[in-house]
């Protein structure tokens, strides 16, 4: 996937020059990644493990089979009408590569078991996993190929990494991770690089499966974490190395952390979109963003499991005034995944109020 | 003492010899409880209300909360040495666990909070709901902390409840973790008797369910 710039190819979206046809989810998204105005702000809802209720399975049997997952994709797509497939399984599939284990749950996200690196010299003696070794990831390529013949370039496929900087509070533990970030500079260095290769691998490999972009989940660098100085010193620089040899567009997701003072460091990191929190105020964002960086958000995951109607209605109206104007905007949840616990109706809900409030030109661009 | 503020300043840099220097300054005219209850405990409190805004980073929270420890080791010992700790059979009143998630970092900076109040916590890292709830029952817990990361711990959280409520009534929870950050009806939603958005809300929720060290 090419974002269009300014000048791109794609047909402009200005009040005066609208398409008349809907647009597809390919066609809007680029547009709006472009910084255009599309038919309707895009909507990327995140619904993962809601492919197991399509499917009547549990989660961990769902996720067994790629068949199953892309069909609980194209379900949901269909059933929630948002503009994307999302390839994710679960963030601890990653460290099964790397020699780890799951703990699946039957009401939520599995987890990463314990950690796999227990003495920091361990890191001396890892190896990068070879990605065609890895029967999990080989599941998730496999779903990812499956979506792309179904999708034939309409719809985008939205592939997903942990970054090189975050997958280490799955691989040592948090408290492990940062003490040897501060303190030892050395084995961390060591495995920045086995990550970043093992990161692009991964990545590359689900391009070539058919992903038109890359989730790039980087929480560790959001500001409710790292310091300034130690981003601009670590995660920026691993942000850097790493988007640079990624084969499609990525987008730098905090997974709920916050970011606003932190966007002009992003500038230049490579990332076309960021996802944002819930915690941040999507105006100030935008404006930080300074047209150059996407947003991806900001919907509350957690609390939208209590959603009214009329709140539904409010959150979505407030987020695409916030963000929506001129495009650059994509409308999803803070965090990347819905929680198991958010009803159905609330997620068929905030589709429908994107269909109300999202065409361009926005509502209140009436009003003004 | 007023070195409090510059207590926090050599925390939030990380820097470890400074920290030492202002506290062996207020050691040569405090003893060492009031040394931890007017430089480290302010602090700490501050750099978790500063964490609950946005103004600092939770690496610069673990980070410093390790600094504090050591310091409270060398100044706990000094009060040991005065006042001997209270007999080992005295039941534990307090006591802090992770449910269901390998992320302890929470659970680690309450707890150092803690420790420079005064109070004396159990610590049983990660449990889930049946172990958690037959250590509660056999160690006679009054109050009991919980930390979460992810959504489906959270919610688990009632189920714990109604499971402690059974067999120790008047045993109280009080809850943290990014989840409750997120609904702030969540904690009333499973049950807890208070939520704790930062590690430096702790004590003033311990002072509202008048549990003093």
């Amino acid at each position: 996937m090419t974002i269009p710039n300014q000048e791109g190819s794609l047909p402009s979206a200005s009040a005066s020059d609208r398409p008349v046809a809907p647009m597809t989810s390919m066609q809007r998204v680029l547009a709006a990644l472009g910084q255009r105005e599309p038919d309707r702000v895009p909507l990327f809802l995140f619904p993962v493990m809601q492919g197991a209720r399509e499917l009547g399975l549990s989660i961990e049997d769902y996720f067994a089979r790629p068949e199953q997952v892309a069909e609980g994709q194209w379900r949901l797509r269909a059933k929630l009408g948002h503009d994307c497939l999302y390839n994710f399984h679960y963030a601890a599939i990653e460290i099964e590569a790397w020699g780890g284990s799951t703990l699946f749950r039957a009401d939520g996200p599995p987890n990463a078991g314990a950690p796999i690196v227990r003495d920091p010299e361990d890191i001396r003696r890892l190896s990068v996993p070879r990605i065609e070794d890895s029967p999990s990831l080989q599941r998730v390529l496999t779903a990812t190929r499956l979506m792309a013949e179904q999708a034939r370039g309409e719809v985008p496929i939205i592939g997903v990494v942990m970054s090189p900087f975050s997958l280490p509070v799955m691989q040592l533990g948090f408290e492990r991770y940062l003490i040897l970030m501060h303190e030892r500079p050395d084995l961390f260095e060591r495995l920045m690089q086995l990550n970043e290769r093992f990161c692009v691998d991964w990545a590359n490999a689900q391009v070539e499966a058919g992903a038109n972009a890359i989730c790039y989940f980087d929480p560790v660098s959001s500001t409710t974490i790292t310091t300034r100085e130690l981003f601009l010193a670590t995660g920026r620089e691993v942000a850097r190395r790493t988007l640079a040899q990624i084969k499609a567009p990525a987008a730098m997701h905090f997974a709920s952390g916050r970011i606003l003072p932190r966007v002009p460091d992003l500038l230049d990191t490579g990332a076309a979109v960021i996802g944002v929190s819930s915690h941040e105020d999507l105006g100030a964002l935008k404006r930080a963003a300074q047209g150059r960086l996407s947003l991806l958000g900001n919907l509350n995951g957690i609390a939208m499991r209590h959603w009214t109607p009329e709140q539904v209605e409010s959150a979505v109206r407030d987020a695409i005034r916030a963000a929506g104007r001129g495009g650059g905007f994509i409308l999803a949840d803070n965090h990347g995944e819905i929680p198991w616990q958010v009803p159905d109706a609330v997620l068929m809900a905030i589709s429908q109020a994107v269909a109300r409030w999202g065409r361009y030109p926005l509502a209140d661009d009436h009003i003004l | 003492m007023s070195s409090s503020d510059a207590l926090l300043q050599a925390l939030l840099t990380l820097n470890r010899v400074q920290a030492q220097e202002l506290l062996a300054a207020a050691r040569a005219e405090h003893s060492p409880l009031e040394v931890i209850e007017h430089l480290i405990r302010p602090a700490l409190e501050e750099l978790g209300h500063l964490w609950e805004g946005g103004d600092c980073a939770l690496s610069q929270i673990y980070m410093s909360g390790r600094i504090c420890e050591e310091l409270l080791e060398d100044l706990l010992g000094e009060v040991l040495e005065d006042d001997p700790p209270a007999p080992e059979n005295a039941p534990p009143r307090l006591a802090i666990a992770v449910l269901e998630d390998y992320h302890l970092l929470g659970k680690q900076i309450v707890r150092t909070v803690l420790r420079a109040a005064g109070y004396q916590v159990r610590d049983y890292g990660r449990q889930d709901v049946e172990t958690l709830v037959e250590l509660v029952r056999s160690d006679g817990i009054e109050v009991l902390l919980i930390s979460t990361l992810m959504l489906p711990a959270a919610l688990r959280v009632r189920v714990l409840i109604e499971r402690l409520r059974a067999v120790t009534p008047n045993v109280r929870i009080v809850v943290g973790g990014a989840p409750y950050r997120f609904d702030d009806q969540l904690w009333r939603e499973v049950g807890a008797d208070a939520v704790g958005l930062s590690a430096g809300d702790i004590l003033a929720i311990l002072e509202r369910l008048e549990v003093k060290p």
